[in-house]
C-alpha cells in the first residue's frame, strides 16, 4: 500500500442528508501527499476546504471513503488520538491557545505529546527548549514566558499557536487560512515562520489560503477545490509558469461552472 | 459572648465550609462550567460520613464521604461528556437522585445523630455518642488548658490544619501535568483535544475532585455538629458561590494559587459577615436571601461600574 503520510481515498460527506437542505460538501475526493510536501489549497467559499480538514482531524466522520495517515486507517479514530500526529491552526488566533494560562504553560501543554515524564508540567529542561523556540519567533516572547496568553496581540498569539501546533513534530500540519486575520506585516512573518518550520522538520502540510500570491509562492504544489472535488492540481513546471493573475482567472472560471 | 468568641465561632464555621468553597472554585473558575450537584453532594458527604462514623471509623468516615462523592461527581461528568446532557441539567439530575440515596444511607429517616446503642453495666440499653475527629482532637489538646478548652477554638484549629494541607495539595496538583490539563480544559477545551489529551477525561477528573471537596465539607460539618441532616445542603451552591466571589473581589483574578487562597478567605469572610448580621438581629432564615443578594451584587458589580464610568465620562464631556 501507499507509504505517503496522507492518503485520502474517495472521501464523501453530505450535510443534513435526506432533507431539502442536503449539501454535498465532499464529493469522492481523493488526494495523495508525498512525505514533506507543502501543498496550498484554493477554493471559493463553501467549496469544502474546512470540511475536508474536519474529516482529517476527526471532528467529522465522513459518510464514505478512507483517510490513511502513514498507512494507518484513521477514518474513525477519536479526534484527540489522531492529534498525536496532526497539528492544526485556524483563522482565529484565539482557537489555538488558552488565554488564562501563561505562554510557558500553553507550550508545556502542547508538548505533553512528546515530553518525557515529569512531575510538574513546567520544568527547567523543557523550558530551555521553549525559550529557544520563542526566541526563533523574534518577537521578544522568550522574555515574557510568564505572561498570560490572553494579553498577547493576535499576531503574537498566532505565532505562538504555530509553535504549539508543531512543537511535537507532527506528521501532518493543517492550516486553515491561518494568516487571514492578521495585518499584512504579521501575516508575512507568520507565513515565513510556517515555511521555515515545515521545511526544518520536514512536515507534510496542507494550507488553505485565499491569497493567490501565497498560493503560488509558498510550498511546491497548489490544488483547487470546488463543490467538494479537486478541480485543479498544479506542480512543477506548470506551477512555476503560473502567475497569480492567471490563477485568479482560473479561479473564477472554475467557480462559475 | 465576647467579640473574640464570636470571631472564633465565625472563623471555625468559615473553615468548615472552606473545602466546599474550594470545590465550587474548581468547577466555576477552573472548569468554567457550573456544577449543580453541590447541594446533593454536600449532604451525601455528610450522610456517608455519619454512617461510617457510627460503624466506628471516624477518620475513615471523612475519606469515605469524599470518595463516595467522587463517584457522584463521576455520574454528573458522564452525563455531561458521554450522554451530552447540559452541564446544569446533569448536576440537577444527579443532585435530585442523591436525595433518595441520602435517605437510604440515613436508614430511611431525615436525620441521624452520631450515637449508637450499647448495653451498660446494669444491662440496660443506653445511647453512647460516637467518637469524632473533633472529639479526639479535643481530648488531645484539652490538658493544655487555657483557651484550648474552648470547643470552637478546637474546631477552628483542627479544621485550619486540615484546610491548610488540602489547599497546599491542590495548589501543587494544579501545576502537575494532569492538573494543568484540567485547567486548560476549562480555558480552551478544543486546544486540549488538539494537544492529543482526552479532554472529557480531564473534565471528569475535575468534576470528581470538586464533588469530593464539597462532600469533605459536609463530612467535617457532620463531625462538628454531631449529626447528619437532609436539609443541610439547601442553598449550599449559592453559599459556595458567594464565598468564591467574595474571595475574588478581595484577591483579584491572578492565578490558581491566589484563587484557591481567596476561595478560603472568601469562605471565612462570608461567615464573619453572617455573624455580624446575626448580631444586628437578622433572623437565621434570612441567610439564603442575603447570600443570593451577595452573589447577584457581585456578579452585576463589574457591569454596573462600567455603566457608571461611562456616564461619568459623558457628564465630564458635557461640563
Ligand atoms: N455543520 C454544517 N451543516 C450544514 N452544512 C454545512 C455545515 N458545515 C459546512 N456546511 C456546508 O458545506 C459546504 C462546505 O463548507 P466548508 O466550510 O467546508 O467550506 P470552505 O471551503 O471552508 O469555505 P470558506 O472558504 O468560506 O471557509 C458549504 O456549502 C457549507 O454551507
Ligand atoms: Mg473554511
Amino acid at each position: 500500500m501507499s507509504s505517503s503520510p496522507l492518503s485520502i481515498q474517495s472521501l464523501t460527506h453530505r450535510f443534513e442528508a435526506g432533507t431539502v437542505n442536503e449539501k454535498l460538501a465532499l464529493d469522492r475526493l481523493s488526494l495523495e501527499l508525498p512525505a514533506g510536501q507543502f501543498v496550498t489549497v484554493l477554493g471559493s467559499n463553501g467549496s469544502g476546504k474546512t470540511t475536508l480538514f474536519n474529516t482529517i482531524l476527526g471532528k467529522l466522520i465522513p459518510d464514505e471513503g478512507r483517510i490513511l495517515l502513514d498507512g494507518e486507517d484513521i477514518t474513525r479514530q477519536k479526534d484527540y488520538k489522531r492529534a498525536l500526529n496532526i497539528g492544526c491552526l485556524y483563522q482565529n488566533p484565539l482557537r489555538g491557545t488558552a488565554p488564562d494560562m501563561t505562554i510557558e504553560e500553553n507550550l508545556a501543554l502542547a508538548y505533553t505529546r512528546k515530553a518525557s515524564r515529569s512531575f510538574f508540567a513546567v520544568n527547567r529542561r523543557d523550558n530551555r527548549y521553549f525559550r529557544e523556540l520563542l526566541a526563533g519567533l523574534d518577537m521578544g516572547l522568550e522574555n515574557r514566558m510568564k505572561t498570560k496568553m490572553g494579553l498577547l496581540s493576535g499576531g503574537q498569539r498566532q505565532a505562538a499557536s504555530l509553535l504549539m501546533a508543531t512543537i511535537a513534530q507532527p506528521k501532518l500540519l493543517l492550516l486553515d487560512e491561518h494568516t487571514a486575520a492578521l495585518d499584512p506585516g504579521a501575516a508575512e512573518k507568520v507565513m515565513h515562520l510556517t515555511e521555515t518550520i515545515a521545511r526544518r522538520d520536514h512536515i507534510t502540510t496542507l494550507m488553505v489560503t485565499h491569497d493567490m500570491d501565497y498560493a503560488l509562492r509558498v510550498g511546491s504544489r497548489t490544488i483547487m477545490l470546488d463543490s467538494g472535488r479537486i478541480v485543479m492540481d498544479l506542480s512543477g513546471e506548470e506551477r512555476a509558469r503560473m502567475t497569480s493573475g492567471a490563477l485568479a482567472e482560473l479561479f473564477y472560471a472554475k467557480g462559475k461552472r | 459572648m465576647t467579640m473574640l468568641n464570636l470571631l472564633i465561632a465565625a472563623l471555625s464555621q468559615g473553615m468548615l465550609y472552606a473545602p466546599m468553597a474550594l470545590g465550587v472554585f474548581v468547577t466555576f473558575r477552573i472548569l468554567k462550567t457550573p456544577d449543580l450537584t453541590v447541594d446533593g453532594s454536600f449532604v451525601f458527604g455528610m450522610t456517608v460520613c455519619a454512617a461510617v462514623t457510627i460503624a466506628g471509623y471516624p477518620i475513615a468516615a471523612l475519606l469515605c464521604g469524599a470518595l463516595a462523592d467522587a463517584l457522584a461527581g463521576l455520574c454528573t461528568a458522564l452525563l455531561q461528556t458521554k450522554a451530552r446532557i447540559e452541564p446544569i441539567l446533569s448536576g440537577i439530575l444527579v443532585s435530585t437522585g442523591l436525595y433518595t440515596v441520602n435517605y437510604a444511607v440515613l436508614g430511611g429517616q431525615s436525620n441521624l445523630y452520631l450515637q449508637r446503642e450499647v448495653i451498660n453495666a446494669q444491662g440496660a440499653a443506653v445511647n453512647e455518642s460516637c467518637p469524632t475527629v473533633y472529639r479526639m482532637f479535643g481530648k488531645l489538646v484539652k490538658p493544655m488548658g487555657g483557651l484550648m478548652k474552648d470547643a470552637n477554638l478546637q474546631t477552628l484549629l483542627l479544621t485550619l490544619a486540615i484546610v491548610a494541607v488540602l489547599t497546599a495539595l491542590l495548589a501543587v496538583f494544579f501545576f502537575t501535568r494532569p492538573g494543568m490539563a484540567i485547567r486548560a480544559t476549562g480555558d480552551n477545551e478544543e486546544m486540549v483535544r488538539s494537544s492529543s489529551i482526552n479532554a472529557d477525561r480531564m473534565r471528569t477528573c475535575g468534576v470528581m475532585l470538586a464533588n469530593a471537596l464539597v462532600a469533605f465539607s459536609g463530612a467535617l460539618l457532620c463531625h462538628q455538629q454531631r449529626y447528619a441532616d437532609m436539609n443541610c445542603g439547601n442553598g449550599m451552591l449559592v453559599m459556595g458561590l458567594a464565598s468564591v466571589i467574595i474571595g475574588q473581589v478581595l484577591g483579584g483574578r491572578r492565578g490558581v494559587v491566589a484563587g484557591l487562597l481567596s476561595a478560603v478567605g472568601g469562605s471565612l469572610l462570608y461567615r464573619i459577615v453572617l455573624q455580624l448580621a446575626y448580631r444586628l438581629d437578622m433572623p437565621s432564615y434570612f441567610v439564603k436571601l442575603l447570600s443570593t443578594l451577595i452573589v447577584i451584587l457581585a456578579l452585576t458589580l463589574p457591569r454596573l461600574r462600567g455603566a457608571i464610568a461611562k456616564r461619568a465620562k459623558k457628564e465630564g464631556a458635557r461640563a
